[in-house]
């Protein structure tokens, strides 16, 4: 369907240019109807909205998970009452349990990567942006676009009830290794939790398919005239390439996942062998399965699933950094041949999580080598950023803000992957802390960033209002601050060999020296999700009582969405999609604050790019 | 409890109001300035932070080295061969990244700052250059190739076939401790099969017992013992579950995975008693450490290894008594000076239960 057909079947009333007065129809109706605007909505900014708070929700439950699993951490000593009014039974005595500690553990990772990082930012900004910048009137499938959301809906509330149920929600880590997560018996986590936690990974998987598929689509065929694939904005570019890792990788973690299925079920044995349980005193009659071989489905995602994370919080950022030092973004051809590089490294590279498993040392150091080539497109990307900022002339909108601090994250975070993508260094630093510190700097708090970034940058987009900046400002810093103090410790904990998930060190000659630190740290911890309701106060409060938009291009910006009116309706434009003449990054051309992408090219303008 | 729980509560949201009284006031005093000097003041404001924080964060980062350095691992020696590659190899790895990282978030902050807005300043439209990009596509390469070459040939020395003189010794991780055998006089570990594991008949590990290369094996639990300066080569499987023999003070690990073995060597340098003196820690244990999460007891598996000398290795070994002696006390000559009585029929059915092959 082409752009204007939608235009003629979807928007019916609204498109000024060409009314249809007749209210018989059913599209007035169509779009007057509460449920068919908020709930069932096709528009795909409005699915952006649901993708956007649904994350909120998810984040602020996977964040408060970390403060109580901190709390054991950092005060194993104390107890606090009403931990057990909380949880009842898994807080018995002011304390948690080993059982809710590993399964607040397992659920905060859970949610955190896909629910909040994959859903609620792909989801977020893929469907607001790609229309928007690409000069469409919605997705490629409105219809799939809606199911992708309540797909994603569905997998929540699954997730949402593993935590109700007696035997608790999963709680074997997110990477779910068989035989842990395979095995009832083994643990309690894996009984009906597990069931309720690999059903909703399954939906889940779905739901992203859903909307990858249509990304594509939509990036590829409904671009308008003259937005050729070099003059795509770059959020564009990195939200295509998150969307192909998506639609090649998840299909590998759901065979993973119904092998998996069949082993707790059905009596196969593709991940089981030789395994005697204690608990029951049986020996399985499992034999000849390979435990290590659901670690290479899950990898095979797991890794891209890092890229899909991180791509659209890189493409944001190019754009904000761009577009708030009023300069240029510094090697657009570089940053997508980066972008390109990364994406194809990113299937070439899972077994890096496997160093210490076993692996054939020949392949292991196949995987050394592509892993710290990553290191090459993605130095190429840091430097590029900083190029951006060199003569520019920068406002630090909070946008900005966080666009910076993602770069400065990048590059901590991405540094201390050189160390991790060694085997040889691997085979000391896997699985303790400063694993830990590396992953969440450079894919949790970066991409979270991104995120940050994106929201203040596109509120006034989504919502024809403007985010209170003075506390947008606390914001960015206290996070900034609080990133740094909780996770760069964390390296020292794990160049001590401090491992990973351990309910407690006390008993550990080699580990207990740090429980100033690890107090310290949960108490920043505690405070940086405490401001965090500074945000999402200012969010909700906004919406209705934010300052209003006078004028439809608050930044200065060159791309598409900022020349639809205020607040678009669904079509985003009234009348026809404008044409576009050049790229998206002429800023301080030619003596010009900007030139946005509409305008034509003057006689008299230096060379295009 | 419940009382200073609503009070942090209360203080909580009076910080929150508070706060958000300031951020509206300081918005409507952006409205009564003029939205573009209240920006520019902001601006200024941001753009000092920025600086501050490059410089705060620095040193920072120079007082945490000093307040935990000593705490980690790299403050006293590694305990082994291949640890010691490892730490010269961190060293390396900490001074290339650690010079990228202190040049680049400098330039990141510094640009922010010195670059921050000014009606001064006319924008340089700097699209892109060859020249810059292709240096810094090929300097990291480098770079990496260096770092690679160095990772790789450690990494190939530490995967390699154990020495031939390396004691060998199993692991095998169960939920939630260790279990050790030691093949014995004949050097050779006996047969076993998971389905003959039976706790309460001493035999933790399914050893088959019509294989005579069991009847010395020493099975322990909790403690293993190394030589000093002897290579010792681990062979490691699970009874369950996934489990990791995590090595801190060696810097080494490999996952224990049921039903396929794994294998690590390493020679051992200093013994628990050396290390004691060298770390000044009287309580210093070589500590192993189950290093992939094995369910809710996964904190608590903890083993030793106790390094110690030949001679002392030697007595401790003679003094240990096989498996098979412990299944099955009859056959222990030490006892039967003392027993003659045996329930020989006991004796038969266990050994009819042990007669099936692996399928090793």
């Amino acid at each position: 369907m082409s752009n204007e057909a939608i235009l003629q079947t979807e928007i019916g009333v609204n498109v000024p240019v060409e009314v249809h007065h007749d209210s018989h129809t059913e599209h007035h109706h169509h779009h007057e109807r509460f449920i068919t605007k908020y709930v069932f909505s096709q528009d795909h900014k409005m699915i952006a909205k649901q993708f956007l708070i649904t994350g909120m929700i998810w984040a602020v439950a996977g964040g408060f998970m970390s403060v109580l699993f901190r709390l054991q951490l950092g005060y194993p000593d104390s107890t606090f009452p009403w931990l057990e009014d909380l949880i009842g039974k898994w807080g018995k005595g002011g304390h948690i349990t080993p059982e809710a500690y590993y399964a607040l553990v397992t659920t905060h990772g859970t949610v955190l990567v896909f629910f909040v990082l994959t859903a609620g930012l792909s989801g977020t900004f893929a469907n607001l942006l790609i229309p928007l910048q690409v000069g469409a009137r919605d997705m490629a499938s409105p219809f799939m676009n809606m199911l992708s959301y309540w797909f994603f809906f569905l997998a929540s509330v699954i997730m949402m009830s593993s935590i109700f149920v007696e035997t608790g929600p999963f709680s074997g880590g997110w990477t779910a290794y068989p035989p842990l997560s395979a095995l009832g018996d083994a643990s309690p986590g894996s009984k009906t939790g597990m069931d309720l936690w690999i059903i909703s990974m399954a939906v889940f998987v779905i739901s992203s398919l859903l909307g990858g598929l249509n990304y594509i689509a939509t990036i590829l065929n409904m671009r308008t005239k003259g937005m050729s694939m070099t003059r795509l904005p770059l959020t564009i570019w990195a939200l295509f390439f998150t969307a192909v890792l998506g639609v090649l990788s998840f299909p590998v973690l759901l065979s993973g996942f119904i092998l998996l299925i069949f082993d707790r079920n059905f009596g196969t044995s593709f991940y089981l062998s030789d395994i005697f349980l204690a608990s029951t005193n049986t020996a399985l009659p499992n034999e000849g399965g390979s435990a290590i071989l659901f670690q290479h489905l899950f990898w095979f995602l797991g890794h891209p699933e890092v890229y899909i994370i991180l791509l659209p919080a890189m493409g944001m950022v190019s754009e904000i950094l761009s577009t708030n030092a009023r300069k240029p973004i510094f090697g657009y051809m570089a940053m997508i041949a980066s972008l390109f590089a990364i994406a194809i490294l990113a299937f070439l590279v899972w077994a890096h999580h496997m160093f210490v498993t076993g692996l054939n040392p020949f392949l292991g150091s196949i995987f050394v080598l592509l892993t710290l080539l990553i290191a090459v497109p993605s130095a190429i990307k840091v430097f590029n950023w900083l190029t951006t900022l060199w003569r520019g002339n920068i406002r630090f909108t909070p946008a900005m803000l966080f666009a910076i601090g993602f770069v400065s994250l990048f590059i901590s975070g991405g540094l201390t992957g050189i160390w991790l993508g060694n085997s040889a260094l691997d085979i000391h630093l896997h699985d303790t802390y400063f694993v830990i510190a590396h992953f969440h700097i450079v894919m949790g708090v970066a991409s979270m960033f991104g995120m940050f970034a994106g929201i203040y940058h596109w509120y006034p987009k989504m919502y024809g209002k403007y985010l209170n900046n003075t506390l947008g400002y606390i914001h960015f810093w206290i996070t900034m601050i609080g990133a740094y103090l909780i996770f760069w410790p964390m390296h020292y904990q794990g160049l001590a060999g401090m491992p990973r998930r351990y309910y407690d060190f006390s008993v550990w000659e080699s580990f207990k020296q740090f429980g100033d630190l690890n107090r310290f740290i949960s108490t920043v911890a505690m405070i940086v999700f405490a401001a965090q309701f500074l945000f999402l106060f200012n969010f909700f409060y906004s919406i209705f009582k934010g300052r209003k938009l006078k004028v439809r291009n608050p930044w200065s910006s060159n791309t598409l969405e900022w020349t639809t009116p205020i607040e678009p309706m669904h079509g985003n434009w009234p009348g026809e999609i404008p044409e576009v003449y050049r790229w998206a990054y002429d800023y301080g051309k030619d003596g010009k604050d900007f030139i946005p992408q509409t305008t034509p090219i003057g006689q008299d303008e230096s060379e295009n790019h | 409890m419940t009382t200073s729980m609503i009070l942090v509560v209360a203080v909580f949201i009076l910080v929150f109001v508070v706060i958000f009284q300031i951020a509206k006031a300081s918005e409507y005093v952006q409205v009564i300035k003029g939205e573009e000097k209240a920006r520019k003041e902001q601006n200024k404001v941001n753009g000092f932070f920025m600086i501050g924080f490059l410089i705060a964060g620095l040193i920072g980062v120079y007082y945490c080295n000093e307040l935990y350095f000593g705490k980690t691992l790299l403050a006293f020696p590694a305990a082994s061969d291949h640890g010691e590659k490892v730490d010269s190899m961190l060293w390396i790895t900490i001074a290339v990244t650690g010079s990228v990282f202190i040049a680049t978030q400098i330039l990141l902050f510094w640009f922010a700052y010195k670059y921050q807005e000014s009606d001064k300043r006319k924008v340089y439209y700097f699209p892109h250059s060859n020249k810059l990009e292709l240096i810094w596509t090929v300097v990291p390469a480098i770079v990496l190739t260096v770092l690679v070459v160095i990772g790789l040939r450690n990494w190939l020395t530490f995967t390699s076939e154990a020495p031939k003189e390396a004691m060998q010794v199993e692991v095998i991780g169960k939920q939630f401790n260790w279990i050790f055998r030691y093949p014995g006089k004949d050097k050779i570990f006996g047969k076993k099969y998971y389905k003959n594991i039976d706790d309460e008949n001493s035999n933790s590990l399914g050893q088959l017992w019509d294989d005579s290369k069991n009847y010395d094996d020493v099975v322990a639990t909790q403690t293993m013992y190394a030589v000093k300066d002897k290579p010792i080569q681990l062979i490691i499987s699970a009874r369950d579950v996934i489990h990791d023999v995590g090595l801190s003070h060696f810097r080494l690990k490999m996952d224990a995975v049921p039903g396929t073995p794994t294998t690590m060597w390493f020679t051992p340098k200093y013994t628990t008693k050396e290390m004691k003196e060298i770390t000044g820690n009287p309580n210093f244990e070589y500590e192993i450490s189950c290093d992939q999460m094995c369910g809710n007891g996964h904190y608590s598996m903890k083993g030793v290894i106790q390094v110690v000398t030949q001679p002392e290795f030697d007595l401790w070994i003679a003094q240990q008594k096989p498996n098979y002696y412990v299944a099955f006390p009859d056959k222990d000559p030490s006892n039967n000076a003392v027993v003659n009585t045996v329930d020989s029929s006991a004796t038969t059915k266990k050994n009819m239960v042990a007669t099936k092959t692996t399928k090793l």
